[in-house]
């Protein structure tokens, strides 16, 4: 119970602290719409094309903004010397990764949600019959992105030239999950479409052996 | 120092039998001729690679629990020398792969993961040159260590469901694929010699680390001082 009251302010906090500047937010939304035009030049984008493409696009747009937003994840605590607080306020550190995870999922999956229709309407995909999977599938990968995400920023924060370590660290690890949701979202972007349930049942998979990785190491990422 | 140098020689000994066997105890292979006899250096460099990751994850796991320096010491030892070995199977895969399969790469699920496999341990080695206290060194960079290697089954898993165009496993593959008795035997006793070099590497590398360890401990201290 105290891990849940724990975490439900710890969240408070990180939302509050980020819809005070959106600047979190706001900048994720910029570079991944920059990452959709630029993929424009690299292929013919037809409707057929970005049928096929487009799923990919997007997927890697998302692992390589998330590997830039992650890395202010424990930014703040380390400029502000203020991570041993936290650590004392909480019985189980877990909380701390708890709220700040659901907070990067939360800002991700916004993020995606935001720019849906912006790259259905420039890559002229249908996406309105198929939102409530296309929903499920971004929330499952994001949810892959930021455990994993959240774990390794807390690494890279400790290391010297963190802006480039973390992509590093970050960008091999998710494979499975770049794999695993272009390939469920190029199924609903078909022009039948379908649902891949194997696909669906991986990334839960993925997302519960890094949760399960993470309540079982992630004091040990805080040590001071 | 006499110990090490019996140790090595037995390694060439037995690298040398197992290169003798792969030569000309192995029969020829009926569809692809001589190219297939890389399978005894190519395979076996592999299962040895993942042996070596698979003793830095033991390692990774112990340090985090036990916290002596040692297992440090252990871990990136074994993730060199893994390193080393995957190297040799991403070079020798290419050499195999252009005169049978007509090309020089292809996006199957062993490839891959192979090389994903690589691309972690460079990062986790990376990871180490840019964290200066040895202890925190040696605790991120364990657990980066483990969080790579669960991911490893995970990258096989999603490459080998989606994006198949790979042959099917022949060594404990489907019934009806198998290596012929001979080649079998020829291919173990190759990777018994393998993790002999391995062995050997591993501890000579672990001895250094080790005394790296000792040596950067006592300049702490005489910096301190």
């Amino acid at each position: 119970m105290s891990l849940l009251s724990n975490t439900t302010v710890l969240l408070g906090k990180e939302l509050r602290t980020e819809f005070r500047s959106r600047e979190l937010v706001t900048t994720t939304v910029v570079f991944i719409l920059i990452v959709i035009v630029l993929f424009s030049f690299t292929f013919d984008p037809s409707a057929e094309e970005s049928r096929r493409f487009g799923s990919g696009l997007l997927w890697l747009a998302f692992l390589f903004a998330a590997s830039l937003m992650l890395q202010s994840c424990f930014l703040r605590e380390q400029n502000n010397d203020t991570l041993s607080a936290l650590r004392l306020s909480v019985a189980d550190p877990f909380a701390i990764f708890l709220a700040k995870l659901a907070a990067n999922t939360f800002f991700l999956l916004f993020t995606e949600l935001l720019l849906l229709p912006i790259f259905a309407v420039m890559y002229n995909v249908p996406v309105l019959p198929v939102l409530h999977w296309l929903v499920l599938v971004f929330f499952l990968g994001s949810l892959g992105l930021s455990i994993a995400g959240t774990a390794l920023s807390a690494i890279s924060a400790q290391a010297r030239m963190r802006e480039l370590l973390l992509p590093l660290l970050l960008l091999p690890l998710l494979t499975p999950i770049l794999v695993a949701s272009t390939e469920v979202t190029a199924a609903l972007f078909d022009r039948s479409p379908y649902v891949v349930w194997k696909g669906i049942g991986f990334l839960t998979v993925f997302d519960l052996v890094f949760l399960t990785a993470l309540w079982l190491f992630g004091e040990y990422l805080l040590e001071e | 120092m006499k110990k090490n140098a019996l140790g090595a020689i037995a390694v060439v000994l037995l690298l040398g039998a197992a290169a003798y066997a792969a030569f000309f105890i192995a029969p020829t292979d009926a569809k692809q001729g001589l190219i297939y006899r890389i399978l005894y250096l190519h395979v076996a460099s592999a299962w040895t690679g993942l042996t070596a990751f698979f003793i830095s994850f033991l390692a990774n796991l112990l340090y985090v629990w036990r916290r002596q320096l040692r297992w440090d010491a252990l871990g990136v030892s074994a993730a060199e020398v893994g390193l080393v070995f995957t190297t040799v199977v991403l070079v020798t895969g290419p050499i195999w792969a252009h005169p049978v399969w007509g090309i020089w790469w292809t996006w199957d699920a062993r490839l891959t993961s192979t090389f994903v496999l690589w691309l972690l341990y460079v990062a986790y080695l990376l990871l180490r040159t840019l964290v200066e206290e040895p202890d925190r060194r040696a605790l991120l960079s364990a657990l980066f260590g483990i969080f790579a290697f669960l991911d490893v089954p995970l990258v096989f898993g999603s490459i080998r469901w989606w994006r198949t165009q790979h042959p099917q496993p022949v060594v404990m593959g489907e019934p009806g694929s198998g290596l012929d008795p001979t080649m079998l035997k020829v291919l173990l006793f190759s990777w018994l010699s393998m993790l002999g070099l391995m062995t050997l590497l591993l501890w000579q590398r672990y001895r250094l680390e080790a005394m790296r360890g000792e040596f950067e401990i006592v300049r702490r201290q005489a910096e301190a001082s």
